[in-house]
């Protein structure tokens, strides 16, 4: 649209950022990428994010949106193209409630699983799997995505966590996203991680688990 | 559309200013409900069948679909019912800034009370001063994204925001009498004017449970003993990583 502005502050690595620019590919819509140093915000960030100084945030004609979440949901009312949330309200009320389940309890047993070693690790990872169980009963079977046919709000808010999963999986050795027990679940990352539009924005497999080892050296005590 | 009253059932708890929320949005926009009050020490089969997720109220059940977590019930019941008066603007940008500061108040002031409950002494003085923090940064935050047109009673009717902070007032006022003094006037103005300001507005005040009974409440739930539900709360909470 002409005379639009929409500039978007990011990380590379930040999994909330990464839902943000789905979104907005997903709609087509130009923006300039502005690549925050999270070690050094920029005055722009702490300008537009006051609050919690974090990214993403999106600035739509010098208008700034905090919080994943909220922007994608802005996003989809902004521009009406290939919606995200679906129509109906019942419909949008579950794929709201997925969202936040995902964020408030899968979320949580996942770092704790990062975090932990030895039992506490195997009992946070448990819990997680426990978790992404339930999450799994948010897909129907028979479709391919949690938004039924093409990609919507829970999979884009979701997707990340699949990513997340992966990379935690392998530097953790512990399993997550298990084929036997969430066979749809499984299913729908690898499907979800595939679609073109969706794996072009993906930062490079080993950069993440490069740059996720380095939080691990942090992690570790410097004596037992 | 009909309004019979068995077709919108609300599963709450009289105490839950969460559930009083979705109370007070029913009533606005005019929708009969049929009100199931849950004991929360003795969840009943028809709260765990239709939350089994969380296990928890309010949940609204509407033509015998189940919607749990009070903000996604508020924006369904503004979606479904989408007659006068709205709960949230039309403006996205307005819609943007509602739920971002709806969702600070429920992630960050609200659960700050949590530590409170659970600390004592010098700690607890503490976690005032970090509530009392986060009730300053609300402030701020509503000063600069709604520069003088406080979405507070704004022309006089109830919105979304005065839902959530609203029927929180009582909680607060409850929770500051009886457990812990979380208000300093001199600290929190503007907080403490909002508050005050929703407490008396005729629609929440008929629809909030009196204070003192709250209070009451307050103390049989969060002084020693603990029931079940809460010494597991206050478990969770004491091994959770503190900031």
């Amino acid at each position: 649209m002409a005379g639009e502005c929409v500039q978007f502050l990011g990380f590379w690595a930040s999994p909330s950022a990464l839902r943000v620019v789905w979104a907005l590919k997903l709609k087509g819509i130009d923006y300039e990428h502005i690549e925050e140093d999270l070690l050094n915000k920029s005055p722009l960030l702490l300008k537009y994010n006051p609050v919690h100084k974090k990214v993403p945030v999106l600035v739509h004609n010098g208008k700034p949106v905090a919080e994943s979440l909220i922007i994608v949901e802005y996003i989809d009312e902004v521009w009406k193209q290939n919606p995200l949330l679906p129509q109906d309200p019942y419909e949008r009320a579950k794929a709201r409630f997925w969202v936040k389940f995902a964020d408030e309890k899968v979320v949580p047993d996942m770092v704790s699983t990062f975090m932990k070693t030895g039992e506490e690790k195997e009992k946070a990872a448990k819990a997680a799997r426990e978790c992404l169980k339930t999450l799994e009963s948010g897909l129907e079977e028979g479709k391919q995505f949690f938004g039924g046919e093409a990609i919507g709000f829970v999979d884009i808010a979701v997707g990340w966590i699949g990513i997340w999963a992966r990379i935690v999986e392998k530097l953790k050795d512990v399993s997550l996203v298990d084929e036997e027990t969430m066979p749809l679940l499984h299913a729908w990352l690898q499907n979800f991680l595939e679609v073109p539009i969706i794996k072009e924005c993906i930062p490079p497999w080993d950069k993440l688990l490069q740059h996720n080892k380095g939080y691990l050296v942090k992690l570790t005590p410097d004596s037992t | 559309m009909e309004g019979k009253e068995s077709e919108v059932v609300l599963i709450g708890t009289w105490a839950s200013a969460f559930c009083k929320r979705v109370e007070l949005a029913l009533k606005l926009k005019g929708i009969p409900y049929e009100f199931v009050e849950e004991d929360l020490e003795n969840k009943s089969e028809l709260l765990l069948r239709n939350n089994p997720v969380h296990r928890k109220v309010p949940v609204l059940l509407h033509k015998g679909k189940a919607i749990p977590e009070s903000l996604v019930i508020l924006e369904y019941i503004d979606e479904y019912w989408t007659k006068a008066p709205r709960l949230l603007p039309d403006d996205p940008y307005q819609r943007a800034k509602i739920r971002f500061w709806a969702n600070y108040h429920d992630e960050k002031i609200a659960q700050a009370i949590t530590p409170i409950i659970f600390s004592e002494g010098k700690e607890r003085e503490k976690v005032i001063e970090d509530f009392q923090q986060l009730l300053k940064v609300f402030e701020e935050g509503i000063e600069r994204d709604f520069q003088g047109k406080s979405p507070f009673l704004h022309g006089g009717n109830l919105g979304f925001l005065d839902l959530v902070v609203g029927t929180y007032a009582c909680n607060y006022q409850a929770f500051h009498d009886s457990i812990a003094v979380v208000f300093e006037t001199e600290k929190n103005p503007q907080f403490f004017s909002w508050l005050m300001a929703l407490k008396d507005h005729p629609r929440i005040k008929e629809t909030l449970p009196p204070s003192d009974k709250l209070a009451t409440k307050y103390k049989e739930l969060f002084l020693p003993p603990y029931s079940k539900r809460i010494a597991t709360i206050r478990e969770r909470y004491l091994q959770s990583p503190k900031a």
